[in-house]
């Protein structure tokens, strides 16, 4: 089976869960993991006679996150009500957006190792989130055929943002490197935790395949259930891949909706899309409509900070950065704020990208912190810096220098390596004594090295750097070591 | 304690008896406990009653002082939610339910201190002219047991009718205040779109429902109004009133432009109503309004763009009512049979009418057909409003075709009942105020004249409705109580 002569098309719908206080609706706390129906009211749980009140935080979060994503906002937006039983869906209709979104037309930049690419976004709008249900007994985790059902209502009413694009991914990469900076352009708003293995950042994909030149769009299935980075990429291909098995195989692809099984791999049909819904959408007459006034809007423009795709670039065309480098540092805010007050620190841009994203970062991973929460910070690690440009440290040195950062969060590095006794040997005769001493035990290397094997230099820098504990100035010792081997 | 009876005892009387302490609050609660125990087994005005708990209400107000209208009982539609109190909207469905919060105009009603006598009944869901779409037996009006009270709020308009209550509230969607305040001679207001909280009102058509209240004088519902109409921050559809509430004291019409949409009054109207009605208007001349004529020609298209608006928002507020959360559950060998089963016992079969017109009109393929041309009807019937109240400053029409109609006459025609409604819903479509107060009687039965203004134009209706009902000097006691005291 191969991809040559094959495109895909992919669009994504996206659900964020919004960062508020309350839901979006109601009152109630929008708090995860707390005690089932806890955060529960009448509104919630829609007892007769109750009405609906829109979250202004959420409306504002959610017009925040449609400014980053090169949204328009348009100046009046409605509710409709989208109407379906389920005992999740205490009202029997949910409380979306229809033809009129919060959130209009835009256009997400995506700066990418290749050369960045456009995605084209559909509309952003706010919507209300389902009850949770857990089935118990009966097959696969399902309400047919389950024994009986429990329903938490914590979950219902709160906000929600989905967030649809144009059909203009066409791998599974793209869409994850699409999707990342889309997370972290909302993480970076503060509008949502937006974690995928949580389920606060949700991900569907419709996806269809065509031969490469043709401008009409082939028969798209909507892919369900890929709850990481990693399984949205590996979903989006394996689906590419079973389309383009089917259409090699003479067959057609049906409309579906498929469902990525991540132990296996492999996609399968959850149901046909024959049995299509009629929601009977209507505008949600309890609601007037939102009308996002030009002051408003100038305000919560002037709010958002640098968005990643912006950082990114201009790491780039700043620090003079490698594309990927850029990528890594800049995509994440807090990774990025230490890194640039590092590169202050130090005064250079490319030095301070190696330290961030070597040491530091394997630290921040084997520690599992945050940089904030991380005993080094910018100016520690500066101290280091400057001490392994200066050759007062080698770099050797540096990797127990930066572990003594981590372990005593209140010791400069000067400090740690004035007391673990790190500083770089570079005085000459205290070398040359060791070098002497190299020399002279090793008389077989050092026949073989005046025969011409010259590449053994190496061997004996790394006798003198053993005995001297990894601090001897590498220059130094070359030197001296040219000078005994050669001389004689 | 002075011997009084409560039929044809005003909220205002009332409030000076308790002022001048001829009654304590618990005396007058207790009157119109006598006279619900005495009346209501044959009337039916009321669907809960807790004396015991009424009692107490009056008795703190006793204790702690008094002012205003503090101390005056009053009736509910069983429509409005009242905490731990039972509230069934007339249904099976919400049979046993106690909401755990009350509606904003009760608890206005109760921070002004008027004292709750109980819920009254009403067709279910407000779905109907009749109160005979009631899940709990019909009303009957106090002036012939044999007809109807109107509907949907038919019992609280007996209630104050029959002398069970001094005043009441009610809701209106199509005309289920004005229609069963004309039936029982009675004042009822369906205030402007907006000016009473819907909050804790159980939901039948969003954009079309609203609070108002039924009494036996226009100054009394200004009065009650007063006390119910403020904005709500839960309700963002309510802006509450625009200005201050008046209570009318005019008893001429001078400097005002009324007029007759003549074209609306030219089929299907009763000719004792049409008497009546060009008796009022030659009354409103000479009390020294101008009256002239205007047309609204889209108006008859009002009764088909209220009959889908209507029920489309009913299909979407009553799909909560599924026997999962509150309220009975029939059960059954699945979810989707258990819904099935909850819905089939629990709802009247006008309510599942109206569901399945309502679910119909929105459905795919024909949204634009029903729904959508609705709503453009709706803004047609806005405007031919807007261009005669450029001209004029309130509309006289005829709160009903017909006198109250007896039981059974329409049941089994629903065309026929609604179009009882053809006066008064255009002003539901357009969110305008109408007034309807007595004019007189056909064949011994109420009439009523409907006075219909701009939005916000609460206090003209009032002083029109205050002249004109000084003018017509109609008693409100039916004659077949007078005489009984209590």
């Amino acid at each position: 089976m191969s991809r040559d002569g094959w495109e895909a098309v992919i669009g994504l719908e996206i659900h964020v869960q919004l960062q508020t206080r309350t839901k979006m609706f109601c009152r109630c706390a929008n708090r995860y993991g707390d005690p089932p129906n806890t955060n529960v009211c009448q509104v919630c749980l829609a007892h007769p006679g109750v009405l609906p009140v829109p979250n202004r935080a959420a409306v504002h979060q959610a017009i925040r996150v449609g400014m980053a994503l090169g949204c328009t906002i348009p100046s009046w937006s409605q509710f409709h009500r989208k109407n379906y039983f389920y005992p999740d869906n205490p009202k029997a209709y949910q409380i979306s957006q229809y033809d009129s979104p919060l959130c209009g037309e835009g256009v997400f930049h995506v700066p990418a190792p290749g050369g960045a690419f456009e995605v084209r976004l559909e509309r952003a709008h706010i919507e209300e989130d389902a009850a949770k249900m857990i089935h118990a007994g009966g097959a696969g985790g399902r309400l047919t055929g389950s024994a009986s059902s429990v329903v938490d209502f914590n979950r219902a009413g709160t906000p929600l943002l989905e967030i649809v694009t144009r059909p203009d991914l066409h791998s599974g990469e793209d869409a994850r490197r699409f999707l990342n900076l889309l997370r972290a352009t909302i993480v970076a708003i503060g509008a949502s935790d937006a974690d995928m293995e949580k389920g606060s950042l949700r991900c569907d994909a419709n996806v269809s395949v065509r031969r490469v030149g043709d401008t009409a769009l082939g028969t798209k299935t909507e892919l369900k259930n890929m709850n990481s980075f990693r399984y949205l990429e590996r979903g989006i291909n394996a689906e590419i891949e079973r389309q383009i098995g089917v259409l090699e195989a003479g067959d057609r692809v049906r409309q579906a909706t498929m469902h990525y099984d991540v132990a296996t791999g492999t996609v399968h049909v959850l149901r046909s899309k024959e049995e299509a819904n009629d929601y009977r959408y209507f505008p949600e007459p309890d609601l007037v409509p939102l009308e996002p006034d030009a002051a408003l809007l100038d305000e919560l423009r002037a709010a958002l900070a640098e968005l990643p795709a912006a950082r990114i670039e201009r790491f780039v065309g700043q620090y003079g950065l490698p594309e990927p480098i850029a990528e890594a540092l800049g995509t994440g805010s807090e990774l990025a704020r230490w890194f640039e007050e590092l590169a202050r620190l130090v005064g250079d841009g490319r030095l301070a990208a190696n330290w961030t994203l070597g040491d530091f970062s394997a630290h921040l991973n084997a520690a599992g912190v945050v940089p904030a929460e991380s005993p080094v910070t910018p100016a520690r690690m500066a101290g280091l810096v400057r001490l392994v440009e200066s050759g007062a440290v080698g770099t050797a040195a540096a990797k127990q220098v930066f572990a003594g950062l981590v372990d005593d969060p209140d010791a400069s590095a000067e400090a740690i390596v004035e007391a673990r006794g790190l500083g770089q040997i570079g005085d000459e005769a205290a070398l040359a004594a060791v070098v002497d001493e190299v020399v002279a035990g090793n008389p077989a290397q050092v026949a073989q090295f005046r025969a011409g094997k010259v590449q053994l230099l190496g061997f004996f820098t790394g006798q003198v750097m053993r005995q001297t504990g990894g601090r001897a100035e590498p220059k130094t010792v070359q030197r001296l070591l040219r000078e005994r081997l050669d001389g004689s | 304690m002075a011997t009084f009876s409560t039929l044809g005892l005003t909220a205002e009387r009332a409030a000076a008896l308790l002022d001048a302490r001829e009654l304590s609050c618990e005396e007058l609660a207790a009157a119109y406990l006598e006279r619900i125990a005495a009346d209501d087994p044959a009337l039916h005005a009321f669907l809960h009653v807790d004396p015991e708990r009424t009692l107490e209400a009056a008795r703190r107000h006793d204790a702690s002082g008094r002012s205003g209208f503090a101390g005056v009982p009053i009736a509910l539609k069983d429509l409005f939610c009242t905490r731990g109190v039972p509230t069934t909207a007339g249904s099976r469905i919400l049979e046993g339910y106690r909401p755990v919060h009350d509606g904003d105009v009760v608890e206005r009603c109760q921070d002004a201190g008027l004292v709750s006598l109980g819920k009254t009944n009403m067709d279910e869901f407000a779905m109907g002219s009749s109160t005979e779409h009631s899940a709990y037996g019909p009303t009957r009006n106090p002036w012939d047991p044999e007809t109807v009270p109107g509907g949907s709020s038919g019992g609280s308009a007996a209630a104050v009718a029959a002398g069970l209550a001094p005043w009441s509230l009610g809701t209106d969607t199509g005309g289920s205040i004005r229609q069963p305040a004309a039936f029982t001679g009675t004042v009822g207001l369906k205030p402007t779109y907006g000016a009473v909280s819907r909050y804790g009102v159980v939901a039948f058509a969003s954009s079309l429902d609203q609070v108002g209240p039924f009494a036996l004088t226009v100054r009394d519902v200004a009065a009650l109004y007063a006390i119910v109409a403020a904005d709500d921050p839960r309700d963002t559809t309510n802006v509450g009133p625009a200005e201050a509430v008046v209570r009318p004291e005019g008893e001429d019409l001078r400097g005002l432009r009324l007029a007759v949409p003549r074209d609306q009054l030219t089929v299907g109207v009763d000719a004792g109503v049409l008497e009546r009605f060009e008796e009022a208007v030659a009354l409103a001349v000479s009390l020294g309004a101008e009256v002239g004529e205007c047309t609204l020609p889209h108006a008859s298209h009002g009764l088909a763009a209220y009959y889908l608006i209507a029920p489309a928002e009913a299909s979407a507020n009553l799909a909560r009512y599924d026997g999962v959360r509150y309220g009975p559950r029939t059960d059954g060998p699945d979810v989707q049979a258990m819904y099935e089963a909850t819905r089939h016992d629990g709802f009247g079969p006008e309510v599942k009418r109206r569901i399945m017109i309502g679910a119909y009109a929105l459905s795919a393929g024909y949204y634009d057909a029903y729904y959508g041309q609705a709503q453009r009807v709706r803004t047609l019937i806005r405007r031919d409003f807007d261009v005669a109240f450029a001209d004029y400053d309130a509309l006289l029409l005829p709160t009903t075709p017909t006198p109250a109609f007896r039981f059974g006459a329409k049941l089994d025609d629903p065309l026929a009942m609604y179009a009882n409604d053809v006066f008064t819903l255009p002003a539901n479509l357009a969110g305008l105020p109408g007034l309807s107060i007595p004019m007189g009687t056909s064949d011994g039965l109420p009439v009523g004249l409907q006075i219909v203004g701009p939005a916000f134009s609460e206090n003209r209706l009032f002083a029109v409705g205050h002249a004109l009902e000084r003018a017509i000097g109609f008693d409100p006691v039916p004659p077949r109580l007078q005489g009984v005291t209590s």
